[in-house]
């Protein structure tokens, strides 16, 4: 089975506090630490496991800047045979729609010219990139494309600065099926697969769909492996092909910034409204607070 | 003229949602004089007793009756909304499980911009419509604007606005069936085969009185001992957030948030929980709440009684010594 699974670099919102930044038009980003947004991680990991089970190859596609192909190799080094990078600036400021266009025009080109190779030394060191990260793909005419090459595509359920947009959208431009939220997922032939999505109250909804389908993947559906500092240098030599709007056979119109239709104006800090009390004082002084406070509201048996 | 608004009703056993209401509120808020149309999809007296329930409060309500629709496929809801649905249309679909399977697909196949998981409107201004999202686990929220000129596809987070009561629109009802199903029922490569309700744990969280509620911020597996110690000293039961169960430390059955269990204790202690809407959204029932975190920035801090800034794993052990020691 081919499997493409899409994957994007976030700040790693476990391990950094958010914050905007002086005059509102981002977040502050100096700081951040980086990584592979969590939910990818899970689609990177099942699409490994489904390969290494009935064949077939993993490749895993972005959409950003020079420094998003170090998570394209980070999941190489997890399991995955091929990293893409899609980058261009005519790319920056896409939404939802054009992020989902971009990576359509890959999965069904239209023509694909001549590509050029992302140096390998260039790969490593950099962070802090000041292009937010999620404002930077656009939209194509999935409709009129031929027929693609992948039987199955993964998106993470969504991503801590998206809303789980471009797998329903990219499913739709390629129509092909669509399932959200997927936490279980078996081959059952070359033609289908049985999935189990997640719904309200710790329910599955059990469902049968045919191959070629794009699925969202939810987290717990297995246990990322872990990758190791080596691991990952394995893969600093290995050329990761970039294509930008006119590979893909994208105008750039339909792409970034103008080809958007949703726009962020501003960041800002969320109003707190009453917000809890916080105790303050020594921790034994907080400790006796505390202790008192859940006795008179019958929290202690 | 009043713009036109649509809903898509999300129903089960023959009841509304409550997102129902709350997406009267929303389109009152995309445009106070709104005309505003429901779309109710499903079959026989659930669909119509749910036609009713809500039909005081939307100026329309659209019914879709077909048998293969007593279990809601995305798919093919999608193509019927396409077939009754006027070019320009503005749609608003609760973000929830099926809200995320259905718009933004809806949202392509109607050439319409896609404003996912709102949690409140300001209001249009030359087709540009001004709404509020958050980002990085409620962590921080931006303005959007939405060029709406072609139509929009918004989804509306559930419990984000306030649901509208006040039922004086007397709306119609409209069977649509025929018009939806021109063209026949869509075929699509996704077929429904049952849902698999979820296992009641050894210990059902949703009777219990006092909950500890464990999250990331446990760090280890190991660490879980302090956790189930303070529980213990309290005479209460231990939940989790989702992370744990992911990581597979706790059994789901005692996982809160909506796609877990929906509680009503007296007291929930939040022990390193950030507090993400999905974890909120299964805390009913108005408990004092105790957050103990370390990053004061966390979500979770909003919706708290009472909130300590500090690493759970030394805090949470002086506090159960304080507990046993003070009986």
């Amino acid at each position: 089975m081919e499997i493409l699974v899409c994957i994007k670099r976030v700040p790693d919102t476990s391990e950094n506090e958010i914050n905007v930044n002086r005059d509102g038009t981002d977040i502050e980003r100096d700081d951040l630490v980086y990584s592979v947004n969590e939910w990818d991680n899970y689609a990177v990991e099942e699409a490994i496991q489904i390969r290494d089970r009935v064949g077939g190859s993993v490749t895993v596609v972005t959409v950003g800047d020079e420094e998003a192909e170090e998570v394209v190799r980070r999941e190489m080094a997890m399991g995955a045979d091929k990293g893409i990078l899609l980058l261009d600036q005519v790319f920056n400021g896409s939404d939802g729609r054009g992020i989902a266009s971009i990576i359509a025009a890959e999965v069904e080109p239209q023509k694909r010219a001549h590509s050029p190779l992302l140096a390998a030394e260039n790969a490593s060191e950099s962070k802090n990139s000041k292009l937010p990260y999620g404002r930077r793909f656009p939209a194509a005419c999935a409709g009129e494309l031929q027929k693609g090459k992948y039987d199955l595509i993964l998106t993470g359920a969504q991503a801590d600065d998206g809303a789980g947009q471009v797998g329903g959208m990219l499913a739709a431009m390629l129509d092909r099926p669509y399932a959200s939220l997927v936490t279980s997922l078996e081959v059952i032939d070359d033609k289908k697969i049985k999935v189990g999505r997640e719904i309200e109250g710790g329910n599955v909804e059990m469902l049968e769909i045919d191959l070629p389908c794009v699925l969202s993947i939810q987290t717990g559906i297995n246990e990322p492996r872990y990758v190791g500092i080596r691991g990952i240098r394995k893969t600093a030599s290995v050329e990761i092909p970039v294509y930008g709007a006119e590979d893909l056979g994208l105008s750039p119109e339909s792409v970034g910034e103008s080809g958007s239709r949703v726009k962020r104006l501003d960041y800002f800090m969320p109003d707190s409204g009453e917000g809890a009390e916080i105790l303050e004082g020594s921790t034994d002084e907080i400790v006796g607070k505390l202790v008192e406070l859940l006795k008179a509201r019958g929290g202690i048996k | 003229m009043a713009r036109q608004v649509f809903a898509y009703i999300v129903h089960k056993k023959g009841v509304a949602d409550e997102t129902a209401f709350e997406m009267v509120a929303a389109a009152k808020r995309i445009d106070p004089d709104a005309s505003i149309t429901a779309i109710v999809a499903g079959t026989g007296d659930n669909l119509n007793a749910v036609c009713n329930e809500i039909a005081s409060s939307y100026h329309e309500v659209w019914k879709i009756d077909n048998k293969a629709l007593s279990y809601p496929n995305a798919e093919a809801i999608r193509t019927l909304l396409v077939r009754i649905l006027p070019e320009q249309g503005i749609v608003i679909i609760p973000h929830d499980t099926f809200g995320m399977d259905l718009a933004p697909g809806l949202s392509i196949k109607l050439n319409a911009a896609y404003l996912p998981d709102a949690v409140d409107i300001d209001g249009v201004d030359e087709n540009q419509l001004k709404a509020v999202r958050q980002e990085y686990s409620g962590q921080v929220s931006t303005h959007i604007v939405c060029d709406i000129s072609g139509g929009a596809v918004i989804t509306t987070r559930p419990g984000s606005f306030k649901a509208d009561e006040t039922k004086g629109n007397g709306g119609q009802i409209f069977d649509k069936t025929a018009q939806a199903m021109e063209g026949g029922f869509p075929e699509t490569g996704r077929r429904f085969i049952e849902v698999i309700e979820a296992e009641v744990g050894a210990v059902d969280i949703t009777k219990s009185e006092i909950l500890v509620s464990v999250g990331r911020g446990v760090e280890d597996k190991d660490n879980l001992e302090i956790v189930f110690d303070l529980a213990k000293a309290m005479g209460g039961d231990v939940a989790c957030s989702r992370p744990i169960v992911d990581a597979k430390w706790l059994e789901k059955s005692r996982q809160v948030g909506t796609s877990g269990k929906t509680v009503r204790p007296k007291v929930y202690m939040a022990l390193g929980i950030s507090g993400s809407f999905q974890h909120q959204g299964g805390i009913k029932g108005a408990p004092f709440i105790v957050a103990i975190n370390k990053n004061p920035k966390a979500p979770i801090f909003k919706v708290a009684d009472v909130g300590v800034v500090a690493d759970m794993l030394d805090f949470v052990p002086k506090l159960t010594d304080k507990i046993n020691g003070s009986r």
